[in-house]
C-alpha cells in the first residue's frame, strides 16, 4: 500500500468515527452520573431524521444540526422522567426509547426517503492542513468534525479539572453521599441525560447531513449500540473514547479497504466486521472483572429515590 | 391536595391493571396522533384493532404472527426473571431460520418422515448456539450480555443475508436472494383448510404452558423467581447462578430458534432476507406486557399480533407507514413502565397540606 492510500483510509476512519465519537461522548457523561441509557439508537435516529427534515426544508444546515440536538434532548427527557421521577427500570426504559425512536423516525421520514441535500462542505484549516499526512487526515474535514474535536477537549477539561466534573462523578459514584452534602442528584442526572440526548441528536445529524447525506430508515445501523460498547472499551475516559471512535470507524470501513485491495470476500460477510470487532473488544476489556468494577461509575444503572432518604 | 405516597405493600391489583391501563393510554395516544396527521381516529382504530379480528382469514393471520412472538416472549420472560438481559431473541430467531433452512434444503429431494423433525431440531440447535455464545462470554469473560446479544442480532442478520446471496441461493431463482422453495417433507402442516395457521402456533402455546409449569411448579422455577426478586438471598441459599443462567438462556435460544425455523418451514416456505419484521424485539414488549409470566405472555402476544396485523392493514387501507407499529410498541412500553409506578405507590387525596 502506498502512503496516499493509507492517508485516505485514515481520513475515512476519522469521518466514520465522528458520529460514534459524538454519541459516545454524550453517553459517557450520562453514565458518569450513574444512568445507563440504552435509548441511544432511538435518539440518534430521531436526530438524523429531524436534522435532515429541518435542513431540507429551510436549506440551512446549521439549523438542521440545532433541530437534531433539540430533538435528541426531548427524546431523552421522556427517558429521564420515567427513570428519575417514576423509578422505572433503566434497561427497559432505554429499550422502549430505542423501539419508539426507530418507529417514529421511520414514520416522520417516510415521505423524504431518497431525497438528498448538499451536506456540509469540507473546510481545510489553514496551515494545519498543510502538515504532511496529519493535515490531510485530521484537518481537511467538515465543520462538525472540528466541533467534535472541540467538544472532546472541553469535556476532557470539564470532567477532569472542574467542580462540575467532580459533582457529576460524585453523583455517579455515590448518589446518597452526594445528596447528603447537598448536591441536587436528580437535577444533575436530568442535565446529564439531556446532554446525552443532544449529543445523540448531533450524531444522527452527522449521519443524515454529512455522512450519507440523505435520510434512510434505520440508517444508523446499530451505531447507538456500538457507542455503548465504546464507552466500556474506553473505560469511561474521554480521551480514550476519541481513540476508540476512530478505531471503530476504521473497523467499519475495513470492508471497503479490503475490497479496494482486491480481496474477493462477500460484502455481506465483511459488513459483520464492526459488530464482531465490538464483541471481541468487549470480551478483552471486560475479562478483567476487577478492573472494570473499579472503572465503571459505581451506581451505574441503579435507581436513586430521594424519598427513601431519611 | 394530591400527593404521591409509597404503598406499604405492592398492589396486586395494579400488577394486573397496569398493562390494561397502558393499552388504553396507548390507544388514546394513537387517536390523537391520527387526528394530528389528518386521519380519522375512529377509522384508524377500527383498522388497527377491529379489522384484524373481523373475519376468519384475518384471525388466522393473527395466529400466524402470534406464534413467533409468543415463542420468543416465553423464553425472554424466564431470562428477565433470572436477571439475564437477553436482547438477542431476534438474532436467535434468525439463526434458527438459517440453520433450519439449511437442513430443509438438504432434505429437498427427500420424502423421509424424519425430514421435518430433523429440520426443526436444526433450527432449535442453531438458536441455542446463538444464545450460548453470549452466555459463555458473559459467564466466562464478564462481558455485557445486553451488548453482546445485540451485536449477535446484527451478525445473524448479515450471516443470513450472506447465505441467501451465496450458498443457500436458489440456483434456478434468477439471482434473487432467496432459497429454493422447501418441499412437502419439510413444511409444517397447516391446521385448517383455507388458512395459513400451522403447527407453529401449537408449539407456541405449548411453550407458554411449559414455561408456566417450569416457573410455577418446579424447584428450578422457584430458584429463578428468588433470583429475580433478591439476588443476594438466592446466593445465600446456595443457588447455582451459573447453572440457572445457562438454563434460561438455552431455553430462550431454543424457543427463538424454533420460532425462526417455524417461520421458514411454515408461512414463508423458503429462506428470505426478511424472515422477521422485528419479532424478537417486539417479544421484549410482549414479555413485559405479560408481566414476565408465560401465561400472561399468551394474552400479550395476541394483542401484539393484532397490532402487527393492524399495521399491515393500516398501510394497505389508509396509507399509514407500517413503522407506526414499532412506534406504538415503544409508546406502549413507556405507558406500561409509567403505570407500574403505581404498583408501589399511590395517589392520596387529602385536604391537608403536606408537611
Amino acid at each position: 500500500m502506498d502512503s496516499d492510500l493509507i492517508v485516505q483510509i485514515l481520513f475515512a476512519a476519522v469521518k466514520t468515527g465522528t458520529p460514534l465519537l459524538f454519541i459516545a461522548l454524550g453517553e459517557v457523561i450520562c453514565e458518569k452520573s450513574g444512568i445507563l441509557n440504552l435509548g441511544q439508537e432511538g435518539m440518534m435516529l430521531m436526530g438524523a431524521v429531524v436534522g435532515f427534515l429541518a435542513a431540507y426544508s429551510t436549506g440551512n444546515m446549521g439549523f438542521g444540526v440545532l433541530a437534531a440536538m433539540l430533538m435528541g434532548s426531548i427524546m431523552s427527557l421522556i427517558f429521564a422522567v420515567l427513570v428519575l421521577q417514576l423509578g422505572a427500570n433503566q434497561v427497559a426504559t432505554g429499550l422502549a426509547l430505542t423501539i419508539f425512536g426507530t418507529g417514529l423516525s421511520a414514520f416522520v421520514g417516510a415521505g423524504f426517503v431518497g431525497q438528498t441535500i448538499q451536506g456540509f462542505p469540507p473546510i481545510a484549516i489553514p496551515f494545519l492542513s498543510d502538515i504532511p499526512y496529519i493535515g490531510r487526515i485530521l484537518f481537511s474535514h467538515d465543520i462538525l468534525v472540528y466541533f467534535s474535536f472541540g467538544m472532546t477537549a472541553v469535556l476532557f477539561y470539564v470532567v477532569n479539572k472542574t467542580r462540575i466534573g467532580l459533582t457529576l462523578k460524585a453523583v455517579g459514584e455515590n448518589p446518597n453521599a452526594a445528596n447528603a452534602i447537598g448536591i441536587p442528584v436528580l437535577k444533575v442526572r436530568y442535565l446529564a441525560i439531556m446532554f446525552g440526548g443532544a449529543m445523540a441528536g448531533i450524531s444522527g445529524a452527522y449521519m443524515s447531513l454529512v455522512y450519507t447525506p440523505m435520510w434512510v430508515e434505520n440508517m444508523t445501523a446499530g451505531r447507538g449500540w456500538i457507542a455503548l460498547a465504546l464507552v466500556v472499551f474506553a473505560s469511561w475516559r474521554i480521551g480514550r473514547i476519541m481513540l476508540g471512535a476512530y478505531l471503530f470507524g476504521l473497523a467499519s470501513i475495513m470492508h471497503l479497504v479490503l475490497q479496494g485491495m482486491g480481496w474477493s470476500i462477500s460484502p455481506n460477510l465483511l459488513a459483520m466486521l464492526p459488530y464482531v470487532a465490538t464483541v471481541i473488544v468487549m470480551v478483552i476489556i471486560s475479562a478483567d472483572h476487577f478492573k472494570e468494577k473499579l472503572l465503571a461509575p459505581r451506581s451505574l444503572g441503579k435507581p436513586f429515590d430521594p424519598r427513601n432518604m431519611a | 391536595m394530591i400527593r404521591i405516597q409509597a404503598r406499604t405493600e405492592p398492589s396486586s391489583l395494579m400488577k394486573v391493571a397496569s398493562p390494561l391501563l397502558a393499552i388504553l393510554l396507548t390507544l388514546i395516544f394513537g387517536s390523537i396522533l391520527f387526528s394530528a396527521i389528518g386521519k380519522s381516529p375512529l377509522q384508524a382504530l377500527q383498522v388497527l384493532l377491529i379489522a384484524p379480528l373481523a373475519d376468519t382469514y384475518n384471525i388466522g393471520e393473527m395466529f400466524v404472527k402470534m406464534g413467533p412472538l409468543l415463542l420468543c416472549a416465553v423464553g425472554l420472560s424466564l431470562c428477565y426473571r433470572a436477571n439475564m438481559w437477553n436482547i438477542g431473541a431476534e438474532g436467535q430467531l434468525l439463526a434458527g431460520a438459517l440453520g433450519g433452512s439449511a437442513m430443509a434444503l438438504y432434505f429437498i429431494d427427500s420424502d423421509s418422515a424424519i425430514a421435518l423433525p430433523v429440520t426443526l431440531l436444526a433450527g432449535i440447535a442453531s438458536g441455542m448456539i446463538w444464545a450460548a455464545v453470549p452466555t459463555f462470554l458473559k459467564l466466562r469473560f464478564n462481558s455485557n450480555l445486553i451488548l453482546t446479544t445485540i451485536m449477535f442480532n446484527y451478525i445473524a442478520l448479515y450471516l443470513l443475508i450472506w447465505a441467501v446471496h451465496g450458498p443457500l441461493r436458489d440456483p434456478q431463482g434468477f439471482g434473487f436472494p432467496e432459497s429454493a422453495m422447501f418441499t412437502q417433507a419439510t413444511l409444517l402442516p397447516t391446521l385448517f383448510e383455507s388458512s395459513r395457521i400451522h403447527l407453529g402456533i401449537v408449539f407456541a402455546i405449548l411453550s407458554g404452558i411449559i414455561g408456566w409449569f417450569i416457573l410455577s411448579k418446579t424447584h428450578l422455577g422457584f430458584q429463578i423467581r428468588v433470583f429475580g426478586a433478591d439476588e443476594p438471598a438466592a446466593r445465600y441459599a446456595g443457588f447455582n447462578s451459573k447453572k440457572l443462567s445457562w438454563l434460561v438462556m438455552l431455553f430462550a435460544g431454543a424457543l427463538a430458534g424454533l420460532a425462526g425455523v417455524s417461520e421458514t418451514t411454515g408461512p414463508i416456505g423458503q429462506l428470505v432476507p426478511n424472515v422477521s419484521p422485528g419479532y424478537g424485539y417486539s417479544a421484549i414488549i410482549v414479555a413485559y406486557l405479560g408481566r414476565l409470566h408465560p401465561i400472561g405472555a399468551i394474552i400479550a402476544a395476541i394483542f401484539m399480533a393484532v397490532i402487527y396485523m393492524g399495521g399491515d392493514l393500516a398501510q394497505i387501507e389508509m396509507g399509514i407507514p407500517v413503522a407506526v407499529v414499532s412506534m406504538f410498541q415503544g409508546v406502549l412500553l413507556f405507558f406500561l413502565l409509567a403505570c407500574d409506578f403505581f404498583i408501589n405507590n399511590r395517589l392520596s387525596f387529602s385536604n391537608q397540606a403536606t408537611n
